[in-house]
This record gives structure tokens, C-alpha cells and sequence, in this order.
């Protein structure tokens, strides 16, 4: 049977994603050293797990409010202003959603519409484009250089600017390539954006992963961008809560009320022990100083710098990734694409990583290496690597 | 404690076989910092061996550990500490701890055999004249220990790529 007719052509054409095929080509492989992953290698701390069977235990089994359980809506609000200087009201500008991805696909359907064109920077995580795609808008790359660490520059947004041009995404600290955005980027952009009269989406999922020194600065806690941003947060990657799939999205009401008319109708609400889970997980961080946070940092930053200064000694380009849990070589001097370095890693040397092309074309000649495995199974990945790279050069 | 102190603790009690130069990159300190640091650290005897960890059921070493829980009377001017001594200079004894609550001491005691153990017990712990009274428990299983789990249910379970 044919059937083109039933299926909605413009997402049917959209491709799969290049992670997935790598992913299908991994998982034929045995005892395979995975640095592809996309997630902390810490489980849920405990005190935080615990929350969540007491609330099963208890019999908290009903659907909570759309928006969120109320106390969750209150610690989100609590922490964001505690830590990013940013002021929400929890009962009309904050949305508790399935992950920061159900957050970035409503925020893209609330406000694109067709012909709409919204800006991506590349490389970046590969959920945007096709996410603007399917909300009926067109994706426009944003290319960010390896010279400028990776960050969006005014330049190159100016660049991509069309009268069509509605919002950008602003993916800092960054996946894939761990760059990080200062206090001065974000103004240069800022001026773009108000000049262009734009809106930001901005995905700080990664807000509490950044290292040497470098401080997060929320793109709404930048003068005049408030109103203008819709500040896009979760638990996955700072509480090591990727399963339980709980993020949310916070800004004006007006953006807020539409995303959650989608959210209550094709949803109803985020799961509740996710959301339980997630709201011990803020208040105790509140309590204790987000020692859980802190710890996983550290440990994270230690591992960072051994990766990093691996890549060095190999003779891989490696620029000082500030953030996330990713390093982001360069791999040109091996003379392969991004495609046949992480094949010929895997086949030969049992070790994964991910292209930089499955974030974009900009990623060429870059791999994704995530630093959070454990201590000894990292060495033996970067030793091998070693070697490869020594046999390919 | 510096943070150069703690973040060298740290990492070595995970794995007390880094080298020093990685040691060095993963605190961002220099080698000669590194290396005068774990040194002052041995010194000081806040580090007092480098060992392993290990799992001796996996072993075919004869081995039975128990816990007992000691009673004494405290002696004037040394408080425990005379008898705890007493008690740890025994090959046997591999910890021991003073602790509140209903018994004073607990001295953890690894032997061959059983036979072996309770002639420790009656033998050697019982007699000694401020010891007033013990109670002894055998470790059956060891699930846990300096936060290493030991049964083998704990692997990674994420995928292997994830965007």
C-alpha cells in the first residue's frame, strides 16, 4: 500500500535524524565505549528518587494542574530568580512541561507561523530545525565558527536576518559543542534582536554545567530582553533526571497561556512523580546550596579538562569547551570527514562518538565527545583514540 | 583543607592508580603541586595506605568476618583507649570503632574458620580482664562497602548515542 496520500508530506520529508543512523550502526556493535551519549552518567540522587516513591506510595496517582503542580511552578520561580536574577510569576509565566523538548516544540508551534522564518544556530542540538519545520515555519542555520569558540556572533545573525526572520534560538551553554556565551555576547546579540524587533527562545538546559570560572547568565537578565525571551530550563542535565522527563518553559503570559493551550490539549500535564521529583530536587537545592549540583560539576570539570588535554596531546585541534558535558575536536587533520572518523572509531577501535554534521553541516570536521563516563573507561576510550588518530596521521 | 587537597582525595579515592600527570590536568594544578601536595598528605597521614578494594567471595580464600559488639569498663586516667588498644594489636581484629549507644566497643575480626574465630572470641577478646561482656555477628553478605556496591546490578544503562 501506498502510503504517501495518508501522511503529511512536508514532515515525512523532513530526514531522519543523523544520530539515529549512527545509533542504529552502534548498537550492532559489542562492548562498545560509548562517548555519544547525550546525558549525565550520575543516577537521580537519591534523596530525589525518594520523593517520588513517597508520593507513589502516598497514592498521588491523579493528573496534575496543565501547567504544573503549583509547589513545582513555586520552586521554579524560586530558583530561577535565586540563581539567574529573573522574575516569573508561577501562576501565569511558568509552564512545566515533558522535558525542555515539549518546551521548545510548543514555544515553536505557539509562534510560528507559515512562512515564518526562525533562526538556528549550527552546530547545535538537532531537535530545532525539524521542531521549526513541523510548526510550519522555515529553519535558517546561523553558522557559529570554531575562531569565535563557537559562539553566535551579532555578525553572523546579522547575516541571517530576513524581513521574514521571527525568533532565534539560543542554545548556551551549547550542545554539541560546549561553548558558552558571556555577559558581553549576549549584549551584542541583545542589540541585534532589539534592533531587528526579534524574539528569543532561549534553551538554558545546560545552565548549571559551566566551568572554569565562567558564570550563566540567562539571556532574559540582559537589559531590554525580558519581554522579548522565553527562558527554556529542565531537570535532566543539572539533577541528572533525564528519564524522568520534566523541563518548562517561563516568559510573558501571553506566550505562556498559548503554549499551554497546545501543552493542555495534546498533553494534559507532565507526568506527577516527574514533577514531585523535580520539585524536591529545587527545594532541597535551595536548602543545601545545590550540593548535588556542585558535586556532579566538579566532577564533571575534571574529567573535562583530562578529555580536553587528551585531544591536545593527539594533535587534535580542541578549543576550551566551558560548557555542557561535550568536547568538540577538530578532527580535519586526519584528512576524514566527521562521518568516516567516528565509522572507522567504531569498527576499529570499539569506541563511539557522534559527528559533528548530526548537528548540521557547520559541524563538519568536528566530532561530539561527551566527557561524562566513568574515570576508567574514559581513559581506555581516549587511548584508543589515541591510537587511531596516531595510525591516521 | 585546600581545594587542590580535597579534589586530590577525591579522585584518589577512586582510583588511587592515576598518574600524577593526570592527576595535574584534571585539577588544573601543576605537577610539582600535585606531586608536594599528596606528599604533604602522606606525611600528615591523612593518607595512610593506597589499597585495593577487594572482593574476596570472588576468591577462593577460606574467610569468615564477624562484627562483635564489646562491653568494657573504661579505666581511670585512660578512658578506652588502653583497652581498644589492647584489642586492636590482635592479628585478627581488622577495625575498631568506639561508639555510642549500648555497647562500647565495635571490633570488626576476619579469621580462617569458624573454629578459629570463636577461639578468638573465647580465647583471647572474653578473658581480657576489663572486657565485660561481647556479642558476636557474622557477616553473611557484603553488599556495600567505602561506596562500592558489590553485587554487579549497578551497570550503565543509557543509550549508547543520544542527541
Amino acid at each position: 500500500m501506498n502510503y504517501d496520500r495518508f501522511l503529511n508530506q512536508r514532515i515525512a520529508d523532513v530526514p531522519p535524524s543523523g544520530i539515529r543512523r549512527f545509533f542504529d550502526l552502534a548498537a550492532t556493535m559489542k562492548d562498545t565505549i560509548s562517548l555519544g551519549v547525550g546525558e549525565p552518567d550520575f543516577k537521580t540522587p537519591y534523596h530525589i528518587r525518594n520523593a517520588a516513591i513517597d508520593s507513589l506510595v502516598d497514592g498521588e496517582t491523579q493528573y496534575t494542574a496543565n501547567r504544573g503542580l503549583p509547589e513545582l511552578r513555586e520552586e521554579i520561580a524560586l530558583y530561577l530568580s535565586g540563581r539567574y536574577g529573573l522574575s516569573y510569576d508561577p501562576g501565569t509565566q511558568v509552564l512545566v512541561t515533558i522535558g525542555a523538548s515539549e518546551a521548545i516544540d510548543l514555544a515553536l508551534r505557539a509562534m510560528t507561523s507559515p512562512g515564518d522564518e526562525v533562526l538556528v544556530p549550527e552546530p547545535s542540538y538537532v531537535s530545532y530545525s525539524p521542531g521549526v519545520t513541523f510548526a510550519g515555519g522555515t529553519p535558517v542555520g546561523v553558522e557559529t565558527l570554531e575562531k569565535d569558540d563557537f559562539r553566535l556572533t551579532p555578525e553572523c545573525l546579522e547575516k541571517a536576518i530576513t524581513p521574514r526572520t521571527k525568533a532565534l534560538i539560543l542554545p548556551y551553554p551549547n550542545n554539541p559543542t560546549g561553548a558558552v556565551m558571556n555577559r558581553e555576547d549576549l549584549e551584542a546579540i541583545a542589540k541585534v534582536i532589539r534592533a531587528h524587533d526579534l524574539f528569543v527562545i532561549s534553551d538554558e538546559i545546560y545552565s548549571e554545567l559551566v566551568y572554569g570560572g565562567h558564570q550563566h547568565v540567562s539571556f532574559a537578565a540582559i537589559e531590554g530582553m525580558y519581554e522579548r525571551t522565553l527562558t527554556i530550563n529542565g531537570f535532566s542535565k543539572a539533577f541528572a533526571m533525564t528519564g524522568w522527563r520534566v523541563g518548562y518553559a517561563c516568559g510573558a503570559q501571553e506566550i505562556i497561556s498559548v503554549m499551554n493551550k497546545i501543552h493542555q490539549y495534546a498533553i494534559m500535564c507532565a507526568p506527577r512523580q516527574g514533577q514531585v521529583a523535580a520539585a524536591a530536587a529545587l527545594k532541597s537545592g535551595r536548602e543545601n546550596g545545590y550540593e548535588d549540583v556542585l558535586r556532579m560539576r566538579d566532577s564533571y570539570d575534571r574529567r573535562r579538562r583530562l578529555m580536553v588535554d587528551a585531544f591536545r596531546s593527539m594533535g587534535l585541534h580542541c578549543f576550551e569547551p566551558y560548557g555542557a558535558f561535550y568536547a568538540f575536536p577538530s578532527i580535519r587533520s586526519t584528512g576524514m570527514t566527521s562521518e568516516e572518523f567516528c565509522s572507522g572509531l567504531l569498527k576499529s577501535r570499539n569506541i563511539a562518538a557522534v559527528p559533528g554534521t548530526a548537528f548540521g553541516p557547520g559541524g563538519e570536521g568536528n566530532i561530539r565527545c561527551c566527557y561524562a563516563t566513568a574515570l576508567d573507561k574514559l581513559n581506555i576510550a581516549l587511548d584508543r583514540m589515541a591510537a587511531f588518530v596516531a595510525e591516521h596521521t | 583543607m585546600t581545594k587542590l587537597e580535597t579534589d586530590l582525595l577525591d579522585l584518589l579515592k577512586e582510583d588511587c592508580r592515576i598518574p600524577l600527570e593526570k592527576l595535574a590536568v584534571m585539577t588544573g594544578a601543576s605537577l610539582e603541586d600535585v606531586a608536594a601536595t599528596i606528599e604533604d598528605l602522606e606525611k600528615r597521614r591523612v593518607i595512610l595506605r593506597y589499597a585495593p578494594m577487594i572482593n574476596w567471595d570472588l576468591t577462593d580464600r577460606e574467610r569468615v568476618e564477624a562484627m562483635i559488639e564489646v562491653r568494657v569498663t573504661p579505666q581511670r586516667d585512660m578512658g578506652f583507649d588502653a583497652i581498644a588498644r589492647r584489642i586492636y594489636c590482635f592479628d585478627e581484629v581488622k577495625s575498631v570503632f568506639l561508639m555510642s549507644g549500648s555497647y562500647d566497643l565495635l571490633v570488626l575480626v576476619e579469621a580462617r574458620t569458624l573454629k578459629e574465630l570463636a577461639g578468638f572470641v573465647s580465647g583471647k577478646l572474653s578473658p581480657l580482664e576489663t572486657v565485660t561482656g561481647t556479642a558476636t555477628s557474622f557477616v553473611l553478605k557484603r553488599y556495600k562497602e567505602e561506596g562500592v556496591i558489590f553485587d554487579s546490578g549497578d551497570s550503565d544503562r543509557r543509550l549508547v548515542i543520544s542527541p
